[in-house]
């Protein structure tokens, strides 16, 4: 299936500082992938469950978060409140019999890094198997 | 305060599956409180139902609104401002403001978006305990201020019972026996004699099971 999914990313401030730099060039030099969005928040733990689900109303086929690791978040909670977020959307998907897979949250040190550019691409793979969203 | 808790998304669907314009009202009394039916949590339901029923393919126009609260003849008059833009109200207050709005307003459909649980506390951020049973005849004078009504799964009124180990109760171990609590409790008070005397078989008519409760107020009415 020829399908180009809408993947919206919710990116921490601290772990994708780098993908402004140069222009924002940099993440497409080192094979980011061009269909995810990026949306950058101060702390990933100012996410509401209305922000990600509003992504899927807007038409997402998949949302992720990256925020900082669970007990190094330069706000300390932040991104283990993030990933409590996520889960509950993650919940709220299986009682609508959608793909749970479909929102997903990773934890990652700050600064670009080779995993940032893997789970991008990693998430843009999963989402394209499971096809377009059935909202 | 009442605590409440979300319906099951599908149970909601069903209800609503017929409707097409639907008004998600919030309100901000209790149920904000327990984080069940405030104006987030309708916001959040809003969004899940437009997106359910798209799934599901209907069409269906979902706004949201709020209430001060919603067991008030004045503030429910106020579902006014949204009138002609609803053919439903799914209403995210406790079972009292459904009613009140099914009372009031004869023409409206209205259905429940939560189940209402207990009445409670906030134990911890995010977990809510019940503690009151609203029974109609409280005997918390006699037992320390811990209700036997409400925290003990046999509502005892001498106790504790058989089922008591270890200062949990039989039900669940991770149920705190409340006539152990109160034991232990009026022990610190120094008030351990007054757990001599038997309290006797209770009369249990103020607590509703002689039909639905009211009380007027003499002073108060117009």
């Amino acid at each position: 299936m020829n399908f180009t999914p809408d993947i919206r990313l919710f990116s921490c401030h601290y772990t994708s500082q780098q993908s402004c730099t140069e222009a924002g060039n940099e993440l497409q030099q080192l094979g980011f992938p061009e269909n995810i969005r990026i949306c950058r928040v101060p702390c990933t733990g100012k996410l509401q469950e209305i922000t990600l689900l509003k992504a899927f109303e807007d038409g997402a086929d998949g949302v992720y978060v990256v925020g900082c690791p669970a007990d190094a978040c330069h706000n300390i909670k932040g991104s283990q409140r993030a990933a409590k977020r996520v889960a509950a959307v993650k919940q709220a998907l299986v009682e609508l019999a959608v793909e749970p897979e479909r929102v997903a949250m990773y934890h990652l040190d700050r600064g670009l890094h080779p995993e940032f550019i893997n789970i991008a691409r990693e998430m843009n793979e999963r989402i394209r198997r499971l096809g377009p969203s059935p909202f | 305060m009442i605590v409440a808790e979300r319906k099951p998304l599908a149970e909601i669907l069903d209800m609503v599956k017929e409707c097409k314009k639907i008004l998600v009202l919030a309100c901000r009394g209790c149920v904000t409180v327990c984080s069940a039916g405030g104006e987030r949590e309708a916001e959040i339901l809003a969004s899940l139902l437009r997106l359910g029923l798209k799934k599901n393919g209907r069409r269906a126009e979902v706004i949201e609104g709020s209430l001060v609260r919603q067991c008030d003849k004045e503030y429910i008059d106020a579902i006014d401002q949204w009138q002609g833009r609803y053919d439903a109200i799914l209403s995210t207050a406790c079972g009292v403001g459904v009613n009140f709005i099914a009372n009031l307003r004869p023409a409206d459909h209205v259905y429940p978006a939560l189940n209402t649980t207990f009445l409670g506390g906030s134990a911890e951020q995010g977990v809510w305990r019940e503690q009151c049973a609203g029974c109609g005849n409280c005997i918390l004078h006699l037992t320390g201020g811990l209700c036997p009504v409400a925290r003990c799964a046999k509502s005892l009124m001498n106790g504790p019972c058989g089922g008591s180990v270890n200062g949990r109760c039989e039900i669940n171990q991770e149920v705190d026996c409340v006539w152990q609590m109160i034991y232990d409790r009026m022990g610190r008070l120094g008030r351990l004699e007054e757990m001599r005397i038997a309290s006797p078989i209770r009369d249990w008519s103020a607590s509703g099971h002689g039909g639905p409760r009211k009380q007027t107020r003499g002073d108060l009415t117009l």
